[in-house]
């Protein structure tokens, strides 16, 4: 690492104190690079075993990368903490702002302990750090407004960040998101709970500072070089056109895309929520992130005629993936996309994981079908597919929580099936929320072993799909290695906050140019070291905190609804688990 | 012809900051301490981007209110820095309406625009182009010429 990095600059900051301090980390950063590398060992440094994730011990961590602001598409933040979702290791990745506005503060990672006494939001300007009252902004009814009040009240307009819960993290739904840039989340993992219980609002951050590189002509050559794939290469094409949306239409033909709570990989109306439709209906605004030439955020526009009041319309701009879409659109049987957008919205009204928010209710829906609860339990509301006004209101009731039945929504759908029966069907995998793919055993043991049981921890669909491709049989143990050994590569990018969208262009060659670039003189031979060590302290964290590979609940559902690849075995599930297991 | 850089169509602008970027970058450092272009968003991502770069005025307003003379004007159009004069004051900051005039903090400098066009050349989706200016003081109105004294009367002589 070049020696005046700011990069080695580590701002802790406690709310209990209402106290910061900087301290240098320089041996931190060389070892670990920044990102998931620095972040578990800070949270190794910060989290004693047994933390309550909702306690004051519980520290949230944000660590950004050497390549911060220097090269494109290096521009998110990893966040860990205990995830009060799961019980265990939380981490959580956000684009937007984020990476780059903590970098140009002059930071490599920031660390915020303890709780406050009253609501607070910190304002963090380069080198000052501000703790601001935020008691008039708690219990605002939209995240979308504490945004705006921020925004309002804070300087460095274009270069600043503007992290924010909404009233779900502030009441502690265990699958809170933290909001950035409006558009991008924290999402997975309850981040927002954990904000929510330190009585933070938000965060905001800004700066701007030059940083070094150890040759300039390397620099601007290689940077070159790298903005060109990221905007000409056919690896990113998908992401800029129709965004990852592009994904729906191709996993409904092959049987994947998780329908109705996953009682087919079919949906009949795909076609309606596809990313083609989508763009050439209600495609209203593309963004990016800092410093990201793709720009794959896709906005749709919302256009809502007030239903008393004549030539009253309401136009909101909504953001929409492939994720969001699968959770609040096929798997909930939904596919009218005006209603579709207003769950959606809801949801960011909220601050909620739409991931794990939409999979709650499709659990819920089927519960109610089967009988397992009434709509005593439901407050009334008659949840069943594709009823969106439901589905809305149920929304707002698992944050305000007027029940036991939305206080166990509120935990998610493993715990809630936990009281009310209906685990075969609740798609929880390690007490997360299923990603939209049910492409075959890959992509189940992905969600299972992932040490955040993320489709992106080592993206099991791509190998269901490849065998499923070309006729070719997965085994147990070869998806286990294959597993493994993207899931270590990761490690590798997301320390470095390279968007995964952009793993086609930051090859391990390419990646050790960059770094020399700013003055880490690594070979490919530490990579990989670094990239092993890395996911072992990971899964070393959750042993700690009590994961058991074998006690892995496989929700049955995922055996009875045919794949691409065919019916999932579940002895080849347990198999690859502990193969997995072993080998991590 | 004097050149500048033309906002073809800020609706365009998805916010990638790709052109703060090579601005910053065109000594061959990384960061943002410096750009002369600058993308931020207007009132809320929802509502889209405003692009602010110096479009090179006939009559620079920054260039009037320097107390050092640092802001000589520029042969057709806009203004040149001259470091060794500045003072660091922010006169010229404060006088353009568009915000154009960025500041160095790391420097105490003002952040002027060169009209290189570099920030273009990594627009991913032509929101910025550099552009000949063809005639800066056209109007279509006839503009009073200031008499060589000024344009007070000649009340005695």
């Amino acid at each position: 690492m070049l020696k005046n990095d700011p990069l080695s600059r580590v701002l802790t900051i406690d709310l209990t104190r209402r106290r910061f301090s900087v301290d240098e980390r320089p041996e931190l950063f060389e070892t670990a690079l920044g990102g998931a590398g620095v972040a578990i060992r800070l949270l190794e440094e910060e989290c004693k075993p047994g933390t309550d994730p909702l306690g004051p011990g519980n520290p949230i961590v944000l660590a950004v990368g050497p390549l911060v602001g220097l090269y494109p598409i290096a521009s998110k933040t990893v966040a860990m903490f205990k995830s009060p979702h799961t019980g265990n290791l939380g981490e959580s990745h956000a684009g937007g702002r984020s990476a780059v506005a903590i970098r140009m503060a002059g930071y490599g990672a920031i660390v915020i302990r303890g709780v406050s006494t009253s609501p607070v939001y910190v304002a963090i300007e380069g080198g000052h750090v501000y703790f601001r009252d935020a008691s008039a902004l708690w219990g605002l009814h939209s995240a979308y407004t504490a945004g705006t009040i921020m925004r309002q009240r804070e300087s460095g307009a274009g270069v600043r960040s503007i992290m924010r819960i909404g009233r779900a993290g502030e009441r502690g739904v265990s699958y809170a998101s933290v909001i950035t840039e409006t558009y991008r989340h924290f999402g997975r993992l309850g981040l927002g709970a954990v904000f929510g219980s330190k009585l933070l609002k938000g965060v905001t951050i800004s700066g701007q500072r030059s940083l070094p590189v150890a040759d300039r002509r390397a620099y601007r050559t290689l940077y070159d070089a790298l903005y060109k794939s990221a905007t000409e290469s056919p690896v990113m094409k998908k992401y800029h056109e129709l965004g990852t949306a592009v994904n729906v239409l191709p996993l409904n033909a092959m049987g994947a895309l998780p329908t109705r709570n996953l009682q087919s990989g079919h949906f009949e109306e795909a076609e309606a929520i596809s990313g083609e439709r989508l763009a050439s209906e209600y495609l209203g605004r593309r963004v990016a992130c800092a410093h990201c030439p793709v720009a794959c955020v896709h906005l749709g526009t919302l256009r809502l005629a007030y239903p008393k009041e004549p030539y009253f319309y309401k136009t909101s701009m909504v953001g929409y993936d492939h994720e969001p879409i699968f959770a609040m659109g096929s798997l909930l049987g939904g596919s009218d996309v005006s209603s579709m957008f207003q769950l959606l919205d809801e949801a960011e009204v909220q601050g909620l994981d739409v991931m794990s928010a939409g999979v709650t209710l499709a659990w819920a829906t089927e519960a109610l079908q089967r009988g397992l609860i009434s709509v005593r339990e439901t407050d009334g509301l008659e949840l069943a597919w594709g009823n969106y006004p439901a589905y809305i209101a149920a929304t707002q009731r698992i944050v305000s929580q007027p029940n036991d039945f939305y206080r166990a929504l509120a935990r998610g759908a493993d715990y809630a099936a936990s009281v009310y029966g209906g685990a075969d069907y609740a798609l929880t995998f390690g007490k997360n929320e299923m990603p939209g793919y049910h492409t075959g055993p890959g992509c189940h043991l992905g969600y299972l072993t992932g040490a955040r049981h993320s489709h992106l921890d080592s993206a099991g669909y791509s190998l269901d799909q490849r065998a499923a491709a070309k006729g070719e049989t997965l085994t147990p143990d070869g998806v286990a290695n294959d597993l493994l050994e993207e899931e270590r590569w990761r490690q590798v990018l997301t320390s470095l906050v390279i968007c995964l969208f952009a793993r086609g262009v930051y090859t391990p060659d390419i990646v050790l140019k960059a770094l020399a670039t700013v003055g880490f003189d690594w070979t490919a031979d530490d990579l990989t070291r670094f990239a092993a060590d890395t996911l072992h302290r990971k899964q070393a964290f959750k042993l700690r905190e009590g994961f058991d590979p074998s006690a892995l609940r496989i929700p049955k559902r995922i055996l009875e609804t045919p794949t691409p690849t065919g019916m999932i075995d579940e002895g080849f599930i347990r198999r690859a688990i502990e193969t997995y297991a072993q080998q991590v | 012809m004097a050149k500048r850089l033309a906002i073809l169509d800020a609706d365009r602008c998805v916010g990638c900051q790709s052109c703060m970027f090579a601005c910053a970058r065109r000594p061959g450092v990384g960061g943002l301490s410096a750009s002369s272009i600058w993308v931020r968003s207007a009132g809320g991502i929802r509502k889209g981007y405003v692009v602010v770069v110096c479009r090179a005025c006939p009559d620079p307003p920054c260039s009037r209110v320097c107390p050092t003379d640092a802001l000589p004007m520029r042969p057709g159009g806009g203004v040149r820095l001259k470091p060794d004069l500045c003072i660091g004051c922010h006169n010229c900051a404060e006088a353009c309406p568009f915000g154009a005039v960025m500041w160095d903090h790391e420097q105490n400098k003002p952040e002027i625009c060169v009209y290189c066009g570099y920030c273009a050349s990594y627009c991913p989706y032509d929101v910025l182009a550099l552009e000949e200016i063809d005639d800066p003081l056209a109007t279509g109105f006839t503009t009073p010429t200031p008499s060589p004294e000024g344009n007070v009367p000649h009340a005695e002589k």
